[in-house]
């Protein structure tokens, strides 16, 4: 619409002025008026799509991301980091929404804008239309060399802009030991060069995108000098007339002042293509197979042959060479020190990590092999980390399966968290965003009873009871004894959870140093021994 | 009173204002030099429509073209765009010279006042909030305050250039275009606030999202135990729509503004366009008379015009901001350093006298009072006590983080308050429950207390500490990069390092706050009978809730409300059957 205006006026000063025709003008004014309340109208449509086509994407993309994320395994979980998977679902997000949201409204303008006026000029003046032709392409050249050494030098920036911060952050955050050890001076020092390099790569950036409207303004003039130029020529030798120059001239203006906004947009256009590459390497990430079409079977006696596990960011075995058989029913203690390699035992049997070696056995079938919704159904896990949700507590209670309140009732009383219910005023108690309004020990009975409400045949315990007085841990185990059938891990570091186990593995550093009953141990296991003596002071 | 705080908000304001300018006042001259150029930036640029105008006028019909005038006016406006240019791409260069200047310069200043700051300020703020002072604050201050300023300068003067040419071509057009112009301010204003509500309620919804996401995601591994994968991602639809709802509404109206202001831009163009024609038509009799080339000078004006304005209500609110950040920014840097002594020591022997100690955190809320104890060259003393008791604080105390109220902390006879800080601390080791270790590798962590140490006195001390094997597994052992963004380590491991740490540094007298805490027993055990041989002969304090720490020690402080209610051994103390016999017996003793 815009691209009329300047033949409107071409037509002021060609026929209204020279004629006198008053009417005439007033009219091209109207015309004016009238392809503005047009060019609202559609422009107004156009932000709308435009709008709903950003908004709507990143909808879909976020859908799609978290999607994607509950399909990938704890050790594609463990390379990506949780932390960085949730800024790109956050703030990645919505920069690639405003990304998208700037490109499309420049799209819906800048091109039409830019190459109309070109048509306009060959339509007016073949010859003049050659001097956009060269202008524009020239034009392009210039934002797209700018664009293209700035861009990268942008990202130096921005890393060491995270250096800066980092070296600031670390100066609160470890105030008492690098004040300890007397490191202010060299802490300021490192400060100082990381700030120096910051301050020079924002210089040289500074430097080149500082040519970008200097340089567009340059060329777009001298088109115009060329246009007048031309112009007079042809005005001269009767091939144009007055108006028509005046058109060319307001054409040439409008460009330059689309390309400005478009050099302007385009910073925040690259940080949204530089998150958009950080979602798309999420999604690009394969889930690792977890397919396995055997029914969990009946008899659910383990087996552990030959099982070494390894994680994916390297570093040594966590588990190494572990051989042992447990029947169904058992309770089986795992003891050993930090980094023994306990909660990499155990979490080989829901199958958060395959065993990098070796075979893991439930009722004689590989776990690899077991229907994966029905392994997680039929194993009840409580974490270390006592992890409850923003919800009621009947909803963290049905966070597995959807249960009955009897059935949550009879979790309850056995994990000893009835009390803890009953306190708190019922299951419908608003428990906050991480249980925050709950104490350890609380939390632990509730995550304890989360996995019962399963009705599990399996349950692992990993050190989920360590903020229990003596009285409830016990009393918790008696409860779970007289669960029938149910197979039981426990895993710990005190000796008073494990010792009344049917079997207690010791381990250290991955690997199984000792095997058997309490007592047994006591006799002949040097590690649990002295793990016993440093619990009981003897 | 309303009146009174206007009044000191303005007072605060204006010593803002000055204090930049004493930064900036180090590159004035740059700051001159970058308003002249502005200066000529706009004068040229200006000049080019009325050049091009004057050159239309040269251009009138066939066989009527003045070449002589047009060749003029080519030269001209080549030198004129030349000119623009160089001058244009000058001004930036100085104007990002004094911008990241002044930032460096500020940002330098910051981190010299963190590191003299009180522990007493850096434990009661949040220290996201510092951080955050030193690196956006201090980015948008620069911004807002040095490009804003020569934005909004170069702004105004090409408004009032503009009107003033505008003016003297033909005065009617001139105040038309100066009083319609406003208009499209004025609905720029109003969309503007308008969507302000949308945008409030998207980041509200957003919020609720991200908090969604976070408890989700973080917490991943247990929404997949419990195959909750399903029931998550429709809760998380459900979000997902009422963002998406919101969202559209706030990014459609934030997007009226540039059709509407357009339109009304039209407007005003139509009507210079026609009141311009007619005066080209009445030429003759006319008041006003105008020429072709006039009016397309004028059209050109009328197209720049509107744009100042935007960027003037834009840098305006920018501004606003700036000095907002600003003077956060200034907060900090004037935040009160703590004071330091002058006196050295070389030498010590370790007795340690704790002389009538009055203490507290909050002024009205006590801690500890009238506490006193004396401590002998050598000996392993044990604190322990419930949660709260002040034992952490005693800790604060030894190695000055705080100051005491009342009473002296004496080291070999020296108060500590006359002892320089570093002189103090090299003498002290310490390991606190809240393990902190720095991006880098595991050996620039180990050695943080000593400088230079050669690999063998780290590996060493790492097999002293029972960290050399978990080191060894690493993927590149002593290089692993670990800390803010490295390799995770667990709770016990980092305590582990940090113990590797001060059996490196092997500090005349040490400082053990839980350090133990998170270290499985029998670890625990093999690095207690390194920590026996480490404190041998060396006066050491450790707070500790395990049996086999507390009972080889050669004092036991027993605290209880701030003050120390007990001392002596533990044979002693059982014997007294007071409150440590009761802790003694509800903690480890075997049910």
């Amino acid at each position: 619409m815009e691209l009329i205006v300047p033949l409107v006026v071409a037509r002021i000063i060609d026929v209204g002025i020279p004629s006198g025709d008053r009417t005439y003008v007033v009219y091209a004014c109207l015309i004016i008026v009238a392809f503005g309340v047009l060019g609202l109208v559609f422009s107004l449509l156009g932000q709308y799509f435009a709008a709903k086509a950003a908004v709507g994407f990143s909808k879909g993309m976020r859908y799609e991301m978290f999607r994607h994320i509950g399909r990938l395994s704890y050790s594609q979980l463990d390379t990506i980091g949780t932390a960085t998977l949730i800024t790109r679902m956050t703030s990645d997000s919505n920069q690639v929404q405003t990304g998208i949201n700037l490109t499309l409204r420049l799209l819906l303008r800048s091109p039409f804008v830019v190459f109309g006026a070109m048509i306009a000029a060959f339509l007016i003046d073949v010859q003049s239309g050659y001097i956009f032709l060269a202008a524009v392409p020239v034009l392009s050249l210039v934002i797209f060399l700018i664009m293209f050494f700035s861009v990268p030098m942008y990202k130096k920036v921005q890393k060491n802009v995270d250096d800066v911060l980092l070296s600031t952050r670390e100066n609160l955050t470890g105030a008492r030991v690098l004040r300890a050890f007397c490191l202010e001076d060299k802490e300021i020092e490192t400060f100082d060069a990381k700030n120096e390099k910051l301050t020079n790569m924002q210089k040289r950036v500074g430097r080149i995108s500082a040519l970008l409207n200097p340089l567009t303004f340059a060329v777009i003039n001298v088109a115009i000098i060329c246009i007048i130029y031309v112009g007079g020529i042809k005005v001269y030798d009767g091939a144009l007339s007055q108006g028509e120059v005046v058109a060319l001239y307001n054409y040439m203006s409008q460009i330059l002042i689309e390309l400005i906004k478009c050099a302007n947009l385009i910073v925040s256009l690259n940080k949204a293509v530089a998150s958009a590459h950080r979602i798309q390497a999420v999604l690009d990430i394969v889930p690792d197979e977890q397919k396995g079409e055997r029914d969990f079977p009946e008899n659910f006696d383990i087996e552990f042959k030959n099982v070494s596990l390894r994680y994916e960011n390297g570093g040594g075995y966590a588990v190494a060479d572990v051989n042992f058989k447990a029947k169904g029913g058992e309770t089986i203690g795992v003891i050993g020190g930090t980094g023994s390699g306990k909660t990499s035992l155990v979490n080989l049997l829901p199958r958060f990590y395959e065993a990098t070696k070796g075979e893991v056995l439930i009722g004689g079938e590989n776990v690899n092999d077991i229907n994966f919704e029905q392994l997680r159904q039929s194993i009840g896990v409580v974490p270390q980390k006592a992890v409850l949700f923003k919800g009621t507590i009947r909803d963290n209670m049905c966070f597995g399966k959807k249960a009955s309140d009897e059935e949550i009732e009879k979790a309850l009383k056995v994990a000893q968290a009835d009390e803890v219910v009953r306190l708190k005023g019922g299951l419908d108690f608003m428990v906050e965003q991480n249980g925050q309004n709950l104490s350890g020990g609380q939390k632990q009975r509730l995550t304890i009873a989360r996995a019962l409400v399963l009705n599990p045949k399996i349950l692992i315990l990993d050190d989920s009871a360590s903020a229990l007085d003596y009285r409830t841990d016990f009393k918790l185990r008696s409860a779970l004894k007289e669960l029938k059938g149910l197979t039981t891990f426990i895993v710990s570091q005190r000796t008073s959870s494990i010792m009344y186990a049917d079997k207690i593995i010791v381990l250290d550093g991955g690997k199984v140093v000792g095997m058997g009953k309490h007592e047994k141990l006591l006799e002949t296991c040097e590690v649990y021994r002295q793990i016993y003596n440093s619990q009981t002071g003897a | 009173m309303g009146k009174e705080k206007k009044i000191k908000t303005k007072g605060a304001k204006a010593s803002t204002i000055k204090k930049v300018l004493r930064y900036v006042g180090r590159y004035k001259w740059l700051v001159a030099l970058s308003t002249l150029l502005a200066l000529g930036v706009v004068g040229l640029t200006l000049l080019i429509p009325v050049l091009v105008g004057d050159a239309i006028d040269g251009i009138v019909g066939k066989g009527d073209v003045n070449f002589a005038l047009i060749k003029k006016i080519i030269i001209i406006v080549a030198t004129a765009v030349a000119g623009v240019s160089i001058l244009q791409w000058c001004m930036n260069v100085i104007n990002n010279k004094v911008t990241y200047s002044v930032t460096k310069d500020i940002r330098a200043r910051a981190i010299r006042k963190i590191t003299k700051l009180p522990l007493s300020y850096i434990d009661s703020h949040a220290h996201g909030e510092t951080v955050n002072k030193v690196i956006s604050d201090v980015e948008q201050f620069a911004d807002g305050l040095l490009l804003g300023f020569t934005q909004l300068f170069t702004g105004v003067v090409t408004i009032v250039a503009t009107f003033a040419f505008m003016i003297s071509i033909n005065w009617i057009i001139g105040l038309a275009v100066a009083l319609l112009t406003p208009l499209s301010l004025f609905i720029a204003k109003f969309i503007a606030k308008n969507s302000y509500k949308m945008f409030h309620l998207q980041s509200e919804s957003r919020a609720n999202q991200t908090a969604f996401v976070e408890e989700m995601i973080s917490n991943e591994k247990v929404v997949k135990a419990f195959s909750h994968e399903d029931e998550a991602l429709d809760d998380f639809k459900r979000t997902n729509d009422i963002l998406y709802k919101h969202s559209l509404k706030a990014v459609f109206f934030s997007s009226l503004t540039n059709p509407t202001t357009r339109f009304v831009n039209s407007v005003i163009y139509a009507i210079v366009a026609l009141v311009g024609a007619f005066a080209c038509i009445s030429a003759d009799g006319a008041i006003v008379a105008l020429t072709v080339g006039q009016l397309v000078t004028l059209l050109a004006y009328t197209n720049q015009y509107t744009k100042p304005f935007n960027e003037i209500s834009e840098v305006v609110t920018e501004f606003q901001n700036a000095l907002a950040c600003a003077s956060r920014v200034f907060e900090l840097i004037e935040e009160e350093s703590e004071d330091d002594g002058t006196k050295e020591i070389e030498a010590v022997e370790g007795n340690v006298e704790l002389k009538d100690i009055d203490f507290s955190y909050v002024k009205s809320k006590p801690l500890i009072e009238n506490l006193n104890v004396s401590v002998k060259a050598g000996q392993r003393v044990a604190i322990v006590g419930p949660t709260g008791c002040g034992k952490t604080t005693l800790i604060n105390l030894l190695m000055r983080f705080y100051d005491v109220n009342g009473g002296s902390v004496e080291v070999d006879g020296n108060n500590v308050k006359d002892l320089k800080r570093h002189s103090l601390r090299k003498k002290n080791g310490m390991v606190l429950q809240e393990t902190w270790l720095k991006h880098g590798t595991v050996k620039e962590n180990i050695s943080m207390g000593k400088p230079g140490a050669t690999d063998e006195e780290i590996i060493e001390a790492a097999k002293a500490a029972h960290s050399h094997g978990f080191i060894m597994q690493m993927p590149d052992g002593y290089d692993t990069v670990i800390g803010e963004d490295g390799l995770t380590l667990s709770q016990g491991q980092k305590q582990l390092l940090c113990i590797t740490r001060v059996m490196l540094a092997l500090p005349p007298m040490l400082i053990l706050d839980e350090a133990t805490s998170s270290i499985d027993t029998r670890t625990e055990m093999l690095i207690q009978s390194a920590f026996q041989k480490l404190t041998q002969n060396k006066t050491s304090f450790i707070v500790a809730h395990r049996l086999s720490t507390i009972k080889s020690a050669d004092k036991i402080l027993v605290m209880k409300n701030g003050t120390i209610v007990e001392q002596g051994t533990h044979d002693s103390l059982i014997a007294e059957g007071g409150f440590y016999a009761a802790l003694y017996n509800s903690q480890f003793a075997k049910v």
